[in-house]
């Protein structure tokens, strides 16, 4: 089943916030961010800016009334910067204009008096300096201490991945309009309605049933809205109880880009011992994240590169300790993967260099230690399922791996301008929220009288094609046609206290939750046919919208069925609630089983390098994937495609950078470059691995957002080993992203 | 008063010329399925088409409409995703939907204006170029797998294509509203109004200007050279190419006779931005702009090309190596325009290189071409330059100099790189390091040797001997 979404896309006619209609009077919103990375306000001139045309108000954190706070899990950030700022682009106020442009030039005459403070940007730094969001978390399993005597080699180094701008086409906005009774309806590009709900209501000082907050959809997210839309949406409201006139605010692409936070880089230290036959016996690590300046969810993402330090492999001896650095940079912020895969690039660069210092293919200690159903993972969860064992098969029986070593081989002493290289990359990732409480969700089913649907989840539709699912686990359900449903605005109104749409579990969760209502109605809408006809309701089941009693057909259609039961005063209401069993976590012990399944994956990626020039092209990526049993292949292969590029972005050409006075230079499109048409892959090809999916994933179809993305990394690796073919001094690097200049630099190593 | 039609409906408006295409078609117009992704023509979420008559036919290009001012659209068409609407979804629209090239949805409306445009194109259908037509489209859900098989299915269904009458074809194979076919005649009422006078500052296709001063541009009154036919011509005579300041890099692309005189051109130019900017960007533009890592000053200082600046009645013609004194500091005045670059032919042999952090759609990190003639193995007349490895566009006189007279050979070529690396300044920025740069600009220079002399000069003879 195609995107339901995708005729409205291809049209124009998908409305996105933006394209809202504003109603008469409303205020055009633009923030002023803060031009220095660390310092206190000594004082700001707004005089001129309010006298400028069409300037309504300007507001700051004087207006106020609740608290000045955005901080989802520790109270750190304010939403206007009071008397100090931590890093450039911090929001400080909030001009109110008649028009954009009047706001855009009011602001350029605000003078800002700040004194400047020594600042931090780099994360070593400010862990030496004891500048940390929290104290750091450490993971442990066997003896790492007597486990290095064990082992035959041991390898050292250091491995950092930058950043990731989120580069959603849509950028961050909201728009808020006053209701009455002091009342505000918040529109807003979020991933999280209930965390702008909650966080509105304190800053405003209301309730929560004050605010209503509704997403039709996101032009992209990829986490980059998960917490950070926030801030956004309630300088709106703000806005709105302050003026009692509609307030829009939606960034322009450089402030979007200069005042959010991205992926975290991660810098991190390593050491590995492996056994004469290859088995790793010892991995120790230390992750230093770059968190920013505030925690944002740095510290939930800190504990997932921790939960994926060792990868899709089985290590005795384990010992990773993380910190999470503060620095004079924007809080950085959840991004598909959520700290998973820097975890991974630093273990998979341990492997990589083993491999290098004992000159065998990196695959072979990749193979060596896949992890195997009933082991354990550091954090005490039992692996089920495995398929990597599987998977590996395949990878040599329909990707033909070695031979394409050899074919490379082969390639690379025929040619001299050209290099190729290769590499594997194996995926684990584990599904569910890693904080327990938050793996829940609801959905409102009303089946009106007519026999139509109305179904609202907390599910908010980034393009990931999670309103397609919905619709049809109703559709299915019922039995009736697709056409029949409608899929809600995401609305705080109808759904509840929600999570995110995150952590690959948006369609699981709320999936789950619609299935429950579903059924409920549909036992229901069976029990009334039951009765009129006299029979058991076990007998009767719906098929094509046709109410069919002991295998025959009736005369009951399903628009029937529902108005007598209409009639007969059923309810045609439900509300179903998910809560995800089994899982649990001790934060204490670092132990539990924080997952409700694992995905599986592997990722083979050949490149080509010139090495005139020190440009690549990705020749192929042949994935063989863990779907479970997918219930729409369409979306779920689009989720693989889209995530590998993604990844493989953050791998290649994606450069963050920040200068030394922490403003950002990679702020724009012309200088910050994400994947176009002719950088893809020229193949990806994916096979679906045999399985009988798992009963916690909805349908038994798995979860398919994040893991994809780390099949990306391999690229990195395939990179590194042309760059080899064509140098033998070339430094064994881990410093991701392999940008055109990194590779030329070591293609010339000497 | 600046008329033009927007999808089936004439406009006039007195916004300021300088004003923005995007912004009138979703504020004033409020068709709202043109979106604003970035504002500077690096995402084409906001592509249109513009329609013009050239000679009896229409001819559509797409453009980004964030750079697209609307005094360029006098007595032109302009389309949005609303203007291709119809009962039924197009065959565009229709394999984008069949093929799942649409996620979140927000880039789409410019995908499918932008394939369109292939579509409307008097050429064959041709995979390359319909994947060219969208190759200034950046989508961030699919990895565009998806929108490639869609595109390949497009490009298929144009296969019967009658290129004698295209638009006819495509309203009858329900690709474009019947609306189409009287756009001619339209344009023809709208031609006869248009009336060109100088009111303000000169502009080319402003696709650089507009992102650095975007701000006090759309408020005033401009005057755009692509409203002036005089200065868009490419002709060939007396041992001399001439263009005009105004022709687009699109103009060079389609046209015969500067093309015939590089058989590497699409390879070459299709390293400088996108199939979209092309169309747009001017010569002129991108000599005045003055930009270190232009990519076409690169190419013309190669050529050893004159300008001919313009004044009213007063004209002169310099060499554009001498039309750069400093950094954004040119020899030239307020008032004077470029009207024509010159340079003569035949130049010998030439190449063009240039490496980025993305190869296509990308700003160079250095880029490097040159021409020369090579008479029993003698270098002679050549002209090297090089772009982001100092202040300006930078005309390598010493490396020439050295060049002159020597013999074609591995070692040559390693000692005119000394020559080279002695006359540059690269500085370190978000482009590279000074490291980087001094080698890429090495490795591009053999780069050209490598690409002319395949044969004679190999990678291991230069780097051994290195």
């Amino acid at each position: 089943m195609k995107n339901i979404d995708s005729k409205s896309h291809v049209t124009g006619k998908s409305i996105y916030l933006d394209d809202i209609p504003t109603m008469q009077g409303c205020l055009f919103a633009v923030v002023l961010g803060s031009p220095v990375a660390h310092g206190t306000i000594q004082s700001i001139d707004y005089s001129k800016a309010l006298s400028m045309p069409g300037i309504v108000r300007i507001l700051t954190h004087q207006d106020i009334p609740g608290e000045n706070q955005i901080g989802g899990i520790f109270p750190d950030e304010e939403l206007l910067a009071a008397e100090e700022v931590h890093f450039q682009g911090q929001p400080i106020a909030v001009i109110l204009a008649k028009e954009e442009h009047l706001a855009f030039e009011a602001r350029k005459e605000i003078i800002l008096k700040i004194k400047e403070h020594p600042i931090v940007v780099d994360a070593r730094e400010a862990q030496a300096k004891d500048h940390l969001i929290m104290p750091p978390r450490t993971f442990r399993k066997g003896k790492l201490s007597s486990a290095w005597e064990e082992c035959a080699h041991i390898i050292e180094g250091r491995a950092q991945s930058n950043g990731q701008e989120h580069l959603y086409l849509e950028t961050q906005g909201a728009y808020a309009m006053p209701l009455e009774n002091g009342n505000i309806k918040i529109a807003s590009s979020t991933q999280g309605p209930t965390a702008v709900q909650r966080m509105a209501a304190k800053v405003l000082n209301i309730g929560m049933h004050h605010l209503e907050v509704d997403v039709r959809r996101l032009g992209g997210g990829f986490g980059g809205k998960e917490d950070q839309a926030t801030p956004w949406a309630i300088m709106a409201a703000l806005g709105v109880q302050i003026t009692q006139q509609p307030v829009k605010l939606v960034l322009n692409r450089i402030d979007d880009m200069r005042m959010t936070g991205k992926r975290h880089p991660y810098d991190s230290d390593f050491k590995i011992g492996l056994s004469k036959d290859l088995k790793i016996i010892a991995y120790e690590a230390t992750f230093y994240q770059n968190a920013g300046a505030a925690a944002d969810l740095s510290p939930a993402i800190l504990g997932r590169s921790l939960f994926h330090a060792t990868n899709s492999y089985d290590i005795p001896n384990v010992q990773v300790t993380a910190y999470s650095c503060k620095t004079n940079l924007p809080p950085n912020t959840a991004f598909r993967g959520f700290g998973g895969p820097q975890g991974m690039f630093v273990i998979e660069s341990a492997i990589a260099k083993a491999a290098k210092a004992l000159k065998i293919s990196t695959y072979q200690i990749q193979q060596a230690n896949l992890l195997q159903t009933g082991d354990v993972f550091p954090y005490g969860q039992k692996a089920e399922d495995v398929l990597l064992a599987q998977m590996w098969t395949e990878l040599e029986q329909e990707y033909k791996l070695r031979a394409i070593e050899k074919q490379i081989q082969h390639f690379n002493k025929k040619n001299q301008h050209f290099k190729k290289g290769f590499s594997v990359m194996p995926i684990t990732f584990g599904i569910s929220f890693t904080k327990t409480p938050m793996n829940q969700a609801r959905a409102l089913v009303h089946i009106y009288s007519d026999g139509s649907i109305g179904v609202s989840t907390g599910a908010v539709e980034m393009g990931q094609g999670v309103n397609t699912k919905m619709l049809q686990i109703a559709a299915d359900t019922f039995s009736i046609q697709r056409s029949k449903i409608k899929l809600e605005s995401t609305n705080t109104t109808r759904v509840a206290n929600t999570s995110p749409s995150a952590a690959s579990a948006t369609a699981d969760l709320n999936g789950k939750a619609l299935l429950q209502a579903c059924h409920a109605l549909l036992d229901r809408l069976l029990q009334n046919a039951a009765q009129h006809f006299n029979a058991n309701p076990k007998d009767v089941f719906i098929k094509n919208e046709v109410v069919y009693l002991q295998d025959q057909a009736t005369d009951l259609t399903w628009a029937k069925l529902v108005d007598q039961a209409f009639l007969d005063r059923v309810c045609l209401t439900e509300n179903g609630h998910y809560a995800t069993p089994i899982i649990h976590y001790d934060m204490k012990t670092e132990q539990g089983t924080p997952f409700a399944y694992h995905v599986y994956g592997l990722a083979l990626t050949e490149v080509t390098i010139d090495c005139i020039r020190g440009t690549y092209e990705i020749d192929s990526v042949k994935i063989i994937h863990d779907f479970g049993k997918t219930m729409n292949p369409t979306i779920d292969y689009g989720q693989i495609e889209g995530g590998l590029v993604q990844g493989i972005g953050w791998m290649t050409m994606e450069e963050i950078r920040y200068n030394e006075q922490g403003r950002l230079l990679s702020n724009t499109l012309s200088t910050y470059k994400i994947p176009d048409i002719y950088s893809v892959p020229k193949e990806i090809k994916i096979i679906a691995t045999k399985t009988e999916g798992h009963e916690l994933a909805i349908l038994k179809s798995k979860a398919v957002g994040e893991p994809p993305l780390m099949y990306g990394i391999g690229a990195y690796f395939a990179i590194d080993n042309a760059i080899k073919a064509f140098n033998p001094k070339a430094n064994f690097q881990a410093d991701a992203p392999y940008t055109t200049e990194k590779v030329l630099m070591n293609l010339y190593k000497r | 008063m600046i008329e033009f039609r927007l999808n089936n409906k004439k406009i006039s408006t007195s916004k300021p010329s300088g004003s923005l295409l995007l912004d009138f078609i979703r504020q004033e117009e409020r068709l709202m399925g043109t979106k604003i992704g970035c504002r500077e023509g690096d995402c084409g979420a906001c592509t249109v088409l513009i329609g013009e008559l050239k000679d009896g036919q229409m001819k559509y290009q797409q453009v980004p409409s964030c750079l697209t001012p609307i005094g360029n659209l006098s007595g032109k068409q302009v389309v949005t995703i609303e203007g291709l609407n119809m009962e039924k979804l197009s065959p565009v629209q229709h394999h984008f939907v069949e093929e799942s090239g649409t996620q979140c949805g927000f880039c789409t409306p410019g995908f499918v204006v932008g394939l369109t445009q292939h579509c409307l194109s008097e050429q064959p259908a041709n995979y390359d170029k319909a994947i060219a037509s969208i190759s200034g489209n950046i989508c961030r859900c699919t990895g565009y797998k998806s929108i490639e098989r869609a595109t390949k299915k497009v490009n298929d269904a144009l296969s019967e294509k009658d290129t004698n009458k295209t638009i006819e074809w495509l309203v009858d194979h329900d690709f474009i509203p019947a609306y189409f076919n009287d756009v001619p005649k339209e344009l023809k009422i709208l031609a006869s109004q248009v009336k060109t006078k100088r009111v303000g500052l000169f502009v080319g296709g402003g696709t650089d200007l507009y992102v650095q001063r975007h701000e006090s541009l759309v408020k005033q009154n401009l005057d755009f050279s692509v409203n002036y036919p005089a200065l868009r011509f490419i002709k060939i005579a007396d041992s001399q190419c001439k263009i005009g300041g105004g022709s687009t890099v699109t103009d060079l692309l389609e046209s015969k006779p500067f093309t015939s005189l590089f058989p590497q051109l699409v390879k070459h130019l299709k390293l400088v931005s996108s199939a979209m900017i092309r169309n747009v960007s001017t010569l002129a533009g991108n000599f005045v702009n003055a930009s270190p890592i232009g990519d076409m000053t690169a190419f013309f200082l190669a050529l050893d090309a004159k300008i001919t600046l313009t004044e009213e009645a007063k004209s002169r013609t310099i060499y554009l190596k001498d039309f750069y004194k400093g950094y954004k500091d040119l020899d030239k005045t307020a008032g004077e325009i470029i009207t024509e670059v010159i340079f003569n032919i035949p130049f010998g042999k030439f190449n063009f290189e240039k490496v980025s952090k993305r190869t296509h759609l990308d700003i160079a990190s250095v880029n490097s071409a040159v021409s020369f003639e090579l008479i029993d193995n003698i270098f002679t007349k050549v002209h090297l330059s090089a772009g982001g490895i100092g202040p300006i566009p930078t005309y390598l006189h010493n490396t020439c100099k050295y060049l002159n007279g020597k013999a074609l050979s591995a070692k040559t070529i390693m000692s005119a790189n000394e020559v080279m690396q002695a006359e540059i300044s690269p500085i370190s920025d978000v482009r590279g390091s000074v490291e980087y740069k001094r080698l890429l600009l090495r490795q591009l220079f053999f780069g050209h040797f490598i690409e002319l002399f395949p044969e004679m000069i190999t990678l291991d003879k230069l780097v051994s001997t290195y």
